[in-house]
């Protein structure tokens, strides 16, 4: 299962600001509610997350070493 | 949509206004629309027209000599662009794109001018919007000129890296500018340049640290 964006609905007022940007279709409004659908094409822009007014989408980063490092 | 009068009276610009004023205000404004990529602003050219955007966002850029995109400023509805080449008579300093369709209010130079001889309340409205710009770009210059937030970026990705402490949390960008006190633009300038370095690689919703030492060297850490 791919990692996508993630949506707190307590924050969310359900502007469409995320909606409108998100280039990849990953995000939709539909019954006064924004829900993230799993595609391929999400290459982790983090727009969405930039134009939130609400604080309300995150797209957190994991952070590794990579292993062939001396 | 056409031209709300309930809109214009909500802008900074034309608060505490009467019903009458914002009526004569409101015959002055138009309504624009643009798509996602519509480039509104170029820097560098003169600019007549002040906008307000209704609805979508619009982003606020400049692009190095090498093709980089710096966003300094997201615009919301409710926000306006192109302040400064309208009031100062001048060129714009960014330029201005549609991140997504949008529906814009604009007023021309010689009518907002009109409008502030006429009723001194929207000169004082202009600036407050303005002394707030100020204070916002005083912190971003702050940002730029005295604080070395790649080397705190760099230190906070050292720290994240190693699992003992970060016990496998995933950090956003406006996480990681928190932590580090700064803006969640200058993280992201951050991590580009810290790519183009070669000392981390992003992989979608990974930051690889592909070189320690040199991660480290900006750090400023042993």
């Amino acid at each position: 299962m791919k990692v996508m964006p993630i949506i707190d609905e307590e924050k969310c007022q359900r502007c469409g600001l995320c909606v409108s940007v998100c280039q990849c279709g990953a995000l939709v409004l539909s019954e006064n509610r924004v829900t993230v659908i799993e595609v391929d094409d999400c290459h982790w822009c983090t727009l969405c997350e930039l134009v939130c007014p609400n604080g309300a989408i995150s797209c957190p980063f994991e952070i590794v070493i990579e292993n062939n490092q001396a | 949509m056409g031209v709300q009068i309930e809109f214009i009276k909500s802008l900074p610009y034309f608060t505490g206004l009467d019903d009458n004023v914002l009526g004569i205000i409101g015959k002055y404004v138009f309504e624009k629309k643009a798509d996602r990529g519509e480039i509104l602003s170029f820097e560098g050219e003169p600019s007549d027209t002040l906008y307000f955007v209704v609805a979508g966002v619009v982003k606020v850029f400049k692009t190095s000599a090498d093709g980089k995109e710096q966003i300094f400023h997201i615009i919301r509805p409710g926000e306006s662009f192109n302040d400064v080449p309208v009031l100062s008579g001048g060129v714009n300093p960014f330029s201005i794109e549609a991140m997504g369709p949008v529906v814009l209010n604009g007023m021309k130079k010689k009518d907002l001018e009109a409008v502030m001889r006429e009723h001194p309340q929207v000169a004082l409205n202009v600036i407050q919007v303005l002394s707030v710009r100020v204070q916002e770009l005083i912190s971003l210059v702050e940002d730029f000129s005295f604080r070395h937030v790649t080397g705190r970026v760099a230190k906070m990705l050292l720290e994240y890296a190693d699992n003992r402490i970060s016990e496998g949390r995933r950090l956003t960008q406006q996480e990681m500018a928190g932590m580090i006190g700064t803006a969640r633009e200058m993280v992201g300038r951050s991590l580009k340049s810290l790519e183009d370095e070669g000392a981390i690689r992003i992989e979608r919703n990974r930051i690889i640290v592909t070189d320690q030492r040199a991660l480290r060297e900006t750090a400023g850490v042993s």
